[in-house]
């Protein structure tokens, strides 16, 4: 096969088998380019972070599909800013949430299925679209829809450099299952994701602790094109520094974990450290709005561990765990079960009982039930632990995504230095920063791995037509 | 560079040696990440069912594994499945749970591992079925009848279906009943039951919700062909038993005996029932023979089959028995499809025939679950 591979001279050649490098594929193959997708994982664990994704954020004027009532422009667009604090390029996200609402029909047509809201998700009826099955489903659909569409995919095929000359590509080296080949194509799409398993390139950003990070989606986005391009002077944008962390289960998988080992008990609990103390106000808003910062603060305590107390009272209020709870009769007990200080974890949990008040405690929403005199307070939803048998979690920081990329215009086209190349784009993880520059807001992933990946595959079949 | 896969402290796939030792225990395992996931609450009764508990005894499970219907979709959908060391494969999880209840609710106990298991022990049961039939065509022969009357009289055929087709429902009722307390069923209302009938005569499980139909015979890409041969099972099988309930009435009530004619009750079912269990049973079969093994219980594939074959058999033998009219070839056709529906109805607690009753049982669970 890989003769085949080498010896022809492709249209288009898209870097990356997700959601955005799927819809590239699409486009450019429905307006009639040769292409080629060279998907960096083994074909079971082909697309990417897409796999582990479950909605789309869609702009619309009146009920679509499984969305209800009305989701316009501009809330959509103070959703954005609310969370990126402003760090957008507004007028690609303007066209990129407008651009949404014509992609949902779009998706249908190309095989995928959408679901109403899940079970304890309603908050997201009217904005997000979810996948019937989840993301894996629509990778699925799309790898069905390109096979249909004659496009040729390779599967564990890592690119290992782009040849840009006198700003434009003259082809890829790359290897495919183990062998080197050299591809030549008139048109190039990126969409090989952020850098997010590549824990040497996390380490560098972060320092050390980023080396106890989770990894929650595939292990195969290490950033190697992303790298290169970089390396040759590609024009960059979103903080290097940064990754989007959330706090999950401790004990998951280091890589591919996914949704279900997410932990919601954090509001319900007392969250404390390897030293057993507390460090932050576990109640100060409900889970959704809070379940990002987790990460971050998780991840700046000792050996970015920290530990979730709860007692038998609270353990049905949240969404069943992965893994069961470390369970003890005593305070004491469970510090030692969760390999922590059993005398200082019950000091920390008399004092925080000490410090709740009589109030009415209703999980559902904040409830103003505030500790009083304690540092840092609890907020909501502070009721004293002390029905035993009592639980605890363990949870780490486990890194969604990256924030750096590639820079690209409203046509998804790569530039270095400035000039456009002649015949690069991007789209997805790899470009996002263009937009989301801070922050997250559900579901708007796949909205610009949709959006910009439909653009870019239109931009390419149209430069080789 | 390099991927590092350590896991954390507390494993939750169990080692393969682990897995199917004890088919409860690996399907509870994987309905626990399922309840933490809820990616699939879309495709059919039994996520939602998962999500209305979190801790899942033994009954629950049995339950689930009787409300899945094995459309597959929540396998390959599933970001969990092999090779990811979750090893999640829910339809074959469910696939053995059930399979093994159909067995331990069987009574008398043993035979229905028996004609699970093996295509060779229900072919044999078939044979017998038919030798029978010859044997009592030849002692039994009446000095005179109409049509098959003329072969075996009305009162040898009552003497040996009556017995043939009240044992199995008998049979069934106990293993039915004995799945009700496993499964902790409360007492059943029209409701419950009508739910559970339009559930059944749509296979709305086997629909994949939003989808079209189930990834069955093509991996994962959606089809309904499953759905629609199934219910054409499903209707030819309910028109033939319509057209032997309508003869019976028509023989005894309106004193009106066999043969009857092409505008009859009993031809006007029997005819298209026969048909449509035919075809439907056929492309079943062929249609398994399509699908992937490994997302079913491998070790009843070959009873499963033996017995998708043996309905198309009996639906064919009346056709063609009825297509024979009047010539010589009666007699043999007559003992042909009077053992394959003699071996049908006594195999029917033990096959994979028993399977209309426990899933509708589950049904009438599920309508009650979803009711509290």
């Amino acid at each position: 096969m890989n003769g085949t591979l080498e010896s022809t001279l492709w249209d288009v050649i898209v870097v990356g088998g997700g959601n955005a490098g799927l819809c590239a594929a699409i486009e450019s193959a429905e307006a009639g380019a040769r292409v080629l997708v060279l998907e960096g994982a083994p074909e079971p664990y082909r697309g990417g972070n897409s796999r582990h994704t479950r909605n789309f954020r869609c702009k619309h004027e009146a009920p679509l599909s499984v969305l209800t009532g009305a989701y316009r422009e501009d809330e959509y667009f103070d959703d954005l800013i609310r969370v990126t604090g402003g760090k957008t390029d507004e007028a690609l996200a303007r066209m990129t949430i407008r651009t949404s609402e014509e992609c949902l029909p779009w998706m249908e047509r190309h095989g995928v299925a959408f679901q109403p809201s899940l079970s304890g998700t309603l908050s997201l009826s009217r904005t997000n679209a979810f996948f019937l099955g989840g993301g894996k489903a629509l990778v699925n659909a799309y790898y069905n829809t390109v096979e249909d569409l004659g496009v040729t995919v390779a599967y564990e095929a890592e690119v290992t450099h782009v040849a840009v000359e006198g700003g434009r590509v003259q082809g890829l080296d790359a290897t495919i299952g183990g062998q080197t080949v050299r591809l030549e194509a008139r048109a190039l799409v990126l969409a090989s994701g952020g850098f997010q398993a590549n824990l040497d390139w996390l380490a560098s950003a972060w320092g050390e602790a980023a080396r106890n990070f989770l990894i929650r989606g595939t292990p195969y986005n290490r950033g190697a094109v992303l790298r290169d391009m970089l390396d040759q002077g590609a024009d960059s944008v979103g903080d290097p520094t940064q990754c989007h962390a959330v706090a999950i289960d401790g004990r998951a998988p280091r890589f591919d974990g996914g949704i279900a080992t997410r932990l919601d008990c954090v509001p319900f609990s007392v969250v404390v450290n390897r030293n057993g103390e507390r460090f932050y106000d576990e109640g100060e808003d409900v889970w959704p709005k809070r379940y990002a910062i987790w990460g971050r603060l998780v991840a700046a305590q000792p050996e970015q561990v920290a530990y979730a107390i709860i007692d038998a009272g609270s353990l049905e209020l949240f969404m069943p765990s992965l893994y069961p709870p470390e369970k003890a009769d005593t305070i004491e007990g469970l510090g030692q079960r969760l390999g922590i200080s059993g005398p200082k974890l019950r000091e920390t949990v008399d004092a925080f009982n000490a410090a709740c008040r009589d109030g009415a405690f209703t999980p559902t929403e904040l409830d103003g039930l505030a500790t009083e005199g304690l540092d840092p307070p609890k907020t909501n939803w502070a009721r004293p632990i002390v029905e035993p048998p009592f639980y605890g979690y363990t949870l780490r920081p486990g890194v969604t995504f990256t924030y750096l990329g590639l820079k690209v215009d409203e046509t998804a086209r790569v530039s270095a230095g400035g000039a456009r190349l002649a015949n690069v784009w991007a789209a997805g993880e790899i470009m996002a920063g263009s937009i989301l520059g801070q922050g997250y807001l559900a579901g708007f992933g796949m909205t610009i791995g949709t959006v910009f990946g439909r653009i870019a595959g239109q931009e390419a079949a149209a430069h080789v037509a | 560079m390099s991927l590092d896969f350590t896991r954390g402290e507390a494993p939750v796939a169990l080692s393969p040696e682990e897995r199917g030792q004890d088919a409860i225990e690996e399907a509870r395992r994987q309905v626990q990440i399922c309840n933490a996931c809820r990616y699939c609450e879309g495709y059919c009764s039994v996520f939602p069912a998962i999500t209305r508990e979190r801790a899942f005894a033994d009954g629950d499970i049995t339950q689930l594994a009787n409300l899945c219907h094995n459309c597959r979709g929540c396998y390959y959908a599933c970001q969990y499945a092999e090779p990811h060391e979750f090893a999640v494969n829910l339809p074959r999880a469910l696939a053995e749970v059930r399979s093994d209840s159909w067995e331990r609710f069987a009574w008398p106990h043993g035979l229905a591992g028996t004609f699970q298991r093996s295509g060779v022990a229900l072919t044999a049961a078939l044979v017998a079925g038919i030798a029978a039939l010859f044997l009592a065509l030849a002692a039994l022969a009446p000095a005179s009848g109409e049509g098959f009357y003329a072969y075996l009289s009305h009162a040898a055929m009552v003497a040996i279906f009556a017995p043939a087709f009240l044992f199995p429902v008998v049979a069934l009722g106990v293993g039915v009943r004995r799945y009700w307390h496993e499964t902790g069923g409360g007492p059943v209302r029209w409701a419950h039951l009508k739910e559970a009938a339009l559930d059944a005569g749509r296979l709305k499980n086997l629909s994949g919700g939003p989808a079209q139909g189930c990834n069955y015979e093509n991996g994962d890409r959606f089809g309904n062909a499953r759905r629609h041969s199934h219910q054409a099972v499903l209707w030819g099988f309910l028109l033939c038993f319509a057209s032997t309930s309508s003869g019976t009435v028509l023989h005894y009530v309106f004193d009106a005996p066999a043969p009857y004619p092409l505008w009859s009750l009993p031809k006007l079912f029997g005819v298209p029932g026969g048909l449509l269990l035919t075809v439907g049973a056929f492309a079943l079969a062929w249609l398994k023979t399509k699908a992937d093994p490994a997302l079913g219980a491998p070790s009843r594939w070959g009873g499963e089959m033996a017995f998708v074959l043996l309905l198309g058999l009996t639906g064919l033998s009346g056709l063609v028995l009825y297509a024979a009219t009047g010539t010589v070839l009666v007699p043999a056709l007559l003992a042909l499809h009077l053992g394959a529906v003699l071996a049908l109805f006594l195999t029917t607690p033990y096959s994979k025939m028993a399977h209309g009753a426990y899933r509708f049982a589950a049904l009438v669970r599920d309508a009650q679950g979803r009711a509290a």
